[in-house]
């Protein structure tokens, strides 16, 4: 008797108790600590936190190991434990320009009140395997007594003694170039209740809260490729990166009953600010316009990403043509999210046996009644040439 | 493990072969972009690995190189290429652009005009001026076999018309040798006047997109324009805070959060030589 | 057993690295100068019947990518395409029209350009560069060359040419941007007529 079911469940428990051998691997080895994960591989533990929508590097570590270093199994296991949380309510909105810096570089300017602060960057290191810069001796540079010497870059000149007593404040680059209305207007705050894109279900069109919620959730491989696509041509927005900054902001939290705000605690992000190029339209005047992106955790690629597929995606809003995908909204939002999205590929590994026969069935008559067809119509157009056969 | 080794200039023998093939062959067709099999290099796309290419494979243990990028030495990504060369090739290094035989630049084009036997490398991010009218490479490639540049001379006449100029102000499109139109890198327009009969030879790098291109010395170099809206450049209604430079390029930097800047060379050598001889900047 | 590595007749560059960049500095400027006469002062090791520069120029630029044509001159000495296959791992050819590059030891008897590769519309590169060794080469006199690296006007004076090379070379600027290029080479020295040259009497 054929009886599925039971050796299924054998062969389930089988591959499980394989993946937990081939999670451990070598014995020989020790195991990883969640602590080395959390410490060593901080840009994957960021990406596992922004991409999951949760700031908790040691649930992102755990996840990042529990799924052997596949990212987006690692956000899809951490998503599906968020999910599971009590919500208490809604932070206020983090103030980035409070931000105690670790990094802030623009593009746009040479130098600039707070100046250039390059901090832990891959930048300007050589893409040479093995050597790992100056820090190459890690027991040498963990010992060393007091803080690493200033990353920031040399002023112009006089200016330095000009901004000593700036270097407290470190002003958005946006701003500045707002003093001159040269760029657009910040969205002005609103107190409407933010969308939420874990509790509704997205619509189209879409508000840019929400839409900057899909970005800052969507797959960094997917919003780095849409946003390449923007700088070859396929609907250009001419962007500067006028500011990308990299440090801890505090959360506040506002509860009704006390009528006042209380600080959870701090958080690291990375905010860019694009400043894109506009030639103005009927209703508006020249000036630049913004993308803005911000993510948990390093990660400026990701912030970037979402910065330019942000201004792509105002093409409407501005009276630009649409023309590339990038500018798409639906075609862009529907997409990025990379949980839903190998899900959906990777359930073609699922059984389908019963659609497939339903398949085979119907292309077996089709083919049937082709052959039938092709054969009447050979046999009224060939009969001489059938003859001689 | 021992770390792996190099080659001198880092590339192997073989794609510096392959590259110097390239570049002759954009020298012998000035303007035009000749696709090549550009490699992964130890600086991410966009960094200038098409400049780093193209430097790899021309220099040798008695050049003198130069870096810029936005026309100073001393920012990052200049620091970083030039730092890479002293190293892998082990050749001597300069900030003065007069004592230089290979200048790699992003951006800019040297003040100080440059002289024969110089060769500047630039670095290209998209080497196709036709890519933002048309994103198809069969079609641009196309438009480039026919000179089917109408489409270029209307894009800068609609800007005209909404404007009353063109508004166009880096990355702004040449003519080579009356034939090839050309990119030549984000450059502010203000350097476009500097690759017309230029006594040094031109070489433009582009690593993401695999395209070399060339201008061979004393070549012309016309900017697009109409006979009733000839081209113009920037021009800065002040003079540099630092040396007091007039007619070079000026870096506008803010200096507080209340809307006050001042004005410096973007070209730092030029400043700075301009700064160690007062006298000679007067009568320059 | 060991067996001795083939030693090769003629030892080529004595720094493969250093020299062919040096050479290939020369063939740039010379490119890039059209009809501007190079001096070459790192010279190879190879077949004698082979001028130095244009030995040198040969394995600073020819590799397996690049089909080498040989003219009846320089094939009939087996030791040319045994060493530029010994030191370049290049391969040869017989139809001039499929060579990246063609080794010219009689000029005067060098095949019509035309029959040579002459790129495309679209891919221009995609085209031959043609090496003529000759016996003399200076700026005396002789063509009087204008274009695109040439301030005014500059003379080249070679010899021995094709008897139709001022029509040739008219009609390969004719053919711009497709065309071949031109390396002319005599003892140490060499200079280039690249295909955006014009050439006047």
């Amino acid at each position: 008797m054929y009886v599925a079911v039971k050796g299924g469940e054998k062969a389930i428990a089988a591959a499980h108790e394989q993946l937990s051998r081939a999670r451990r691997g070598d014995r020989a080895f020790a195991e990883l600590e969640l602590a080395q994960i959390r410490e060593q591989l901080a840009l994957a533990v960021a990406r596992v936190m922004s991409e999951a929508s949760l700031y908790d590097a040691e649930l992102a570590a755990l996840a990042i190991k529990q799924s052997r270093g596949d990212l987006i199994e690692a956000i899809f296991l951490a998503r599906a434990y968020r999910t599971t949380l009590p919500r208490f309510g809604e932070s206020l909105p983090i103030a980035t320009e409070r931000m105690t810096i670790k990094r802030r570089i623009s593009a746009c300017f040479k130098d600039m009140p707070g100046g250039q602060v390059l901090g832990p960057t891959f930048d300007y290191t050589h893409r040479l395997l093995g050597e790992m810069g100056k820090a190459a001796d890690e027991e040498n540079v963990a010992s060393k007594p007091g803080v690493p010497a200033s990353c920031k870059m040399p002023g112009v000149a006089h200016l330095e003694s000009l901004a000593s007593d700036a270097t407290a404040s470190c002003p958005r680059v946006a701003k500045l170039l707002g003093n001159e209305a040269l760029i657009e207007e910040p969205p002005s705050p609103s107190h409407a209740r933010p969308g939420d894109i874990t509790r509704e279900p997205l619509g189209f069109p879409a508000e840019r809260d929400v839409r900057l919620q899909s970005l800052a959730r969507g797959d960094e491989g997917f919003l780095l490729g849409l946003a390449y696509s923007t700088q070859r041509g396929f609907g250009r927005t001419h962007p500067f990166a006028g500011e990308i900054r990299f440090g801890n902001v505090e959360v506040e939290f506002e509860a009704p009953e006390l009528g006042f705000s209380v600080p959870l605690g701090e958080i690291e992000v990375t905010e860019c600010d694009m400043v894109n190029q506009f030639r103005g339209s009927a209703n508006a005047p020249p000036q630049f316009t913004r993308g803005y992106g911000l993510v948990f955790g390093q990660s400026e690629r990701k912030a970037m990403s979402m910065a330019l597929v942000d201004r792509a995606l105002r093409a409407r809003e501005l009276g630009e043509e649409i023309t590339a995908p990038a500018q798409d909204e639906e075609f862009v939002l529907s997409h990025s999210d990379n949980v839903q999205a190998t899900g959906f590929v990777e359930h073609l590994k699922l059984p389908h046996y019963v659609d497939f026969q339903a398949e085979l069935f119907l292309l077996r008559q089709l083919r049937r009644e082709w052959e039938e067809r092709h054969a009447a119509v050979t046999a009224t157009q060939q009969p001489s040439r059938e003859a001689a056969e | 493990m021992s770390a792996p080794s190099y080659n001198f200039a880092y590339l192997d023998e073989q794609t510096k072969r392959m590259i110097r093939r390239a570049i002759l062959k954009a020298i012998a067709v000035p303007g035009y972009q000749v696709p090549f099999a550009s490699r992964e290099m130890p600086m991410p796309y966009g960094w200038g690995t098409g400049g780093v290419q193209i430097t790899a494979s021309i220099i040798g243990p008695k050049d003198v190189l130069k870096v810029i990028d936005q026309g100073s030495d001393d920012t990052t990504n200049a620091v970083s290429i030039r730092a890479f060369f002293a190293k892998v090739a082990s050749v001597a290094v300069t900030t003065r652009t007069r004592e230089a035989d290979i200048i790699q630049t992003r951006h800019r084009i040297p003040e100080t005009p440059l002289a024969e036997g110089q060769i500047i490398v630039f670095q290209v991010p998209i080497p196709e001026p036709l890519r933002f009218l048309e994103p198809r490479e069969t079609e641009t490639r196309l438009m480039h076999a026919l000179e089917d540049y109408g489409p270029m001379h209307i894009k800068l006449y609609e800007d005209i018309a909404r404007h009353g100029h063109i508004a166009t102000t880096y990355a702004y499109p040449v003519r080579v040798a009356g034939r090839y139109l050309m990119d030549p890198s984000p450059t502010p327009k203000f350097d476009n006047p500097k690759m017309h009969i230029s006594p040094a030879l031109q070489l433009f790098g582009a690593g993401r997109e695999k395209r070399i291109y060339a201008i061979p010395p004393n070549t012309e170099v016309v900017s697009l324009d109409f006979e009733d809206h000839p081209f113009e450049v920037q021009r800065f209604d002040r003079t540099c805070a630092l040396c007091g430079a007039a007619g070079v390029y000026l870096d506008e930097v803010l200096t507080d959060d209340k809307g006050a800047r001042m004005f410096v060379c973007s070209d730092t050598d030029h400043c700075e030589c301009r700064q160690a001889a007062p006298r000679l900047a007067e009568g320059a | 057993m060991r067996r001795a590595a083939p030693r090769p007749r003629f030892s080529g560059f004595d720094d493969p690295v250093f020299d062919a960049q040096m050479t290939f500095r020369a063939v740039m400027n010379a490119t890039a100068n059209p009809g501007r006469v190079e001096e070459l002062s790192l010279l190879p090791d190879m077949p004698s019947r082979l001028a130095a520069s244009l030995a040198a120029a040969a394995l600073a630029l020819i590799d397996h990518d690049t089909p080498v044509f040989l003219d009846r001159s320089f094939a009939s000495d087996p030791d040319i395409a045994a060493s530029l296959s010994f030191h370049t791992g290049c391969g040869f050819v017989e139809d001039p029209s499929c060579a990246a590059f063609a080794l010219i030891g009689h000029p005067a008897e060098c095949p019509a350009f035309s029959s040579f590769a002459q790129g495309t519309l679209e891919y221009p590169d995609r085209s031959a560069t043609l090496f003529l060794q000759v016996e003399k080469l200076d700026n005396e006199a002789g063509l009087r060359l204008r274009g695109p690296g040439i301030s005014d006007s500059r003379h080249l004076a070679a010899a021995p040419l094709p008897a139709s090379l001022a029509e040739e070379l008219a009609a390969n600027r004719e053919r711009f941007p497709q065309g071949v290029d031109l390396l002319l080479f005599n003892g140490s020295r060499l200079a280039a007529l690249p295909r955006s040259t014009r050439v006047e009497g």
